[in-house]
């Protein structure tokens, strides 16, 4: 099942995906284009881990010159990053490189100590697409990715959907894609990470505990290109469906 | 019950004039090849949260975890803060500052959080505040906060030049050269005057 965060007529609650369209839980049947969409997660108890990796596929560490890491270059995110799918992300004046960065989500379902690999699918809730943005212009190489360049309100769109990890057959042969104003500039498979889905559970799992509403952020391939005001930029994951954000002043 | 966070906790680097001064033969060599513009901050994870008096389990691969005693300023609405806590920003030691620290500093448990906050009303300039830290009684580091590279203000303008800190985020002030370094075994207390004590015990890792 797909499912959303929507507010529609001024209520925020739950949706899941029917035939095209969104079936609230208030029992209302609307078009996607008739809600306001956030991040499709349940609010959490205490602020949720956002992780995110850094150089994870090998075309990427490349085009970026740097060699593959031996570990997780992992960063973190607080939530004020995250925005929802068709909304805006603000590309500040006078930046000259600011890019997209599709990047295959996992969204934690159960408490995950220890876990070995093996058993890392049975803590997946599920899967969405995160638009991990980055204006390289602010980088500097202190705790690099530092948060100026990472942590940027509404700099982290997100979904549309979570879908059920259930139906997701194999989250490490996904083809991803970005689009840009229609034309596609970055794509790849999960296949290429360096770091697997279950390898990256297993390494946090063991000195940090995870709690269900937890996000992994597994990091992007190749072909990140500068985007500008007006841009409407689409990264899409095989089977996980298409994240719109529009590129504002 | 023990005060704790609503939103994310921020801390920062760098903002103590020993820590600066410690690196600065440093930062213009690789892998920094210049000092910092903005503020260096990082994230302490709410798997990381301990109450005062929690016992802190170490991995037994860390023989010694550093002490990173601090203030921390806690988000009201509209940008104002709302008050203060006490903070123990555990770490395992690392000596460089390239990369992000999660793996030295998200450790579960990692963070010792005061058991009040003190309103910013009445708690007066936070470039007045110094602490003190003891281990097993012993005094071992004394911090005073007119020492802050960015005073609580400048801080929180640099930082709000990026990112929006929400109510019920924190920032911490950030933590002072001479870190004192604890074993399991060890009591850390920190005090700091209207503030009371932040007392948590290590203990190894079962």
């Amino acid at each position: 099942m797909k499912h959303a965060r929507v507010i529609h007529q001024g209520v925020t609650q739950h949706a899941v995906e029917r035939d095209g369209r969104l079936l609230l839980d208030d029992g209302n049947l609307v078009s996607e284009n008739a809600v306001t969409w956030l991040p499709p997660l349940a609010p959490t108890p205490r602020p949720r881990t956002i992780l995110a990796l850094g150089l994870n596929y090998a075309d990427h560490a490349k085009e970026l010159e740097f060699k593959a890491p031996e570990e997780p270059l992992v960063f973190i995110k607080g939530e004020s990053t995250l925005t929802g799918h068709r909304q805006f992300t603000r590309r500040p004046a006078g930046v000259q490189f600011m890019h997209y960065e599709c990047e295959l989500t996992v969204v934690i379902g159960k408490t995950a100590k220890k876990v070995r690999r093996s058993d890392a699918c049975d803590f997946i809730a599920g899967y969405t697409i995160a638009n991990d943005y980055a204006i390289r212009d602010y980088l500097e190489n202190w705790y690099r990715p530092n948060l100026r360049v990472k942590n940027r309100d509404t700099c982290t769109p997100t979904g549309p959907w979570l879908v059920d990890a259930a139906d997701v057959a194999d989250p490490m042969t996904l083809a991803l894609q970005t689009a840009v104003n229609g034309k596609v500039t970055q794509a790849g498979n999960t296949k290429d990470m360096i770091f697997d889905v279950p390898f990256l559970i297993e390494y946090f799992s063991s000195f940090m505990t995870l709690q269900p509403g937890d996000l992994i952020l597994t990091g992007t391939p190749d072909g990140v290109v500068d985007c500008r005001p007006g841009d409407v930029v689409v990264t899409s994951i095989e089977g996980l469906g298409e994240l719109i954000n529009t590129i504002e002043q | 019950m023990s005060w704790m966070p609503s939103g994310t906790v921020y801390g920062t680097l760098l903002n103590f004039r020993s820590e600066v001064e410690a690196l600065t033969a440093q930062m213009h060599q690789p892998p920094y090849k210049a000092p910092p513009k903005a503020p260096v901050l990082y994230v302490k994870t709410a798997n990381t949260w301990s109450a005062h008096g929690a016992a802190i389990a170490v991995p037994g691969r860390v023989p010694e975890v550093e002490v990173g005693a601090t203030i921390a300023m806690v988000m009201g609405d509209a940008g104002c803060v709302q008050g203060y806590v006490l903070m123990n920003d555990l770490s395992i030691p690392h000596a460089s500052f390239f990369r992000p620290p999660v793996k030295f500093k998200c450790l579960d448990g990692f963070l010792g959080i005061g058991e009040h906050m003190l309103p910013a009303a009445g708690a007066g300039d936070p470039s007045d505040f110094a602490l003190e830290v003891r281990i097993n009684g012993e005094l071992t580091q004394s911090v005073d906060f007119s020492q802050m590279v960015r005073p609580a203000d400048q801080l929180l303008a640099d930082v709000g030049e990026f990112m929006t800190l929400r109510q019920g985020d924190v920032l911490m002030l950030g933590c002072d050269l001479g870190r004192p370094l604890a074993r399991a075994g060890d009591r850390i207390d920190i005090t700091a005057r209207g503030f009371g004590v932040l007392s948590n015990t290590v203990v190894a890792e079962a």
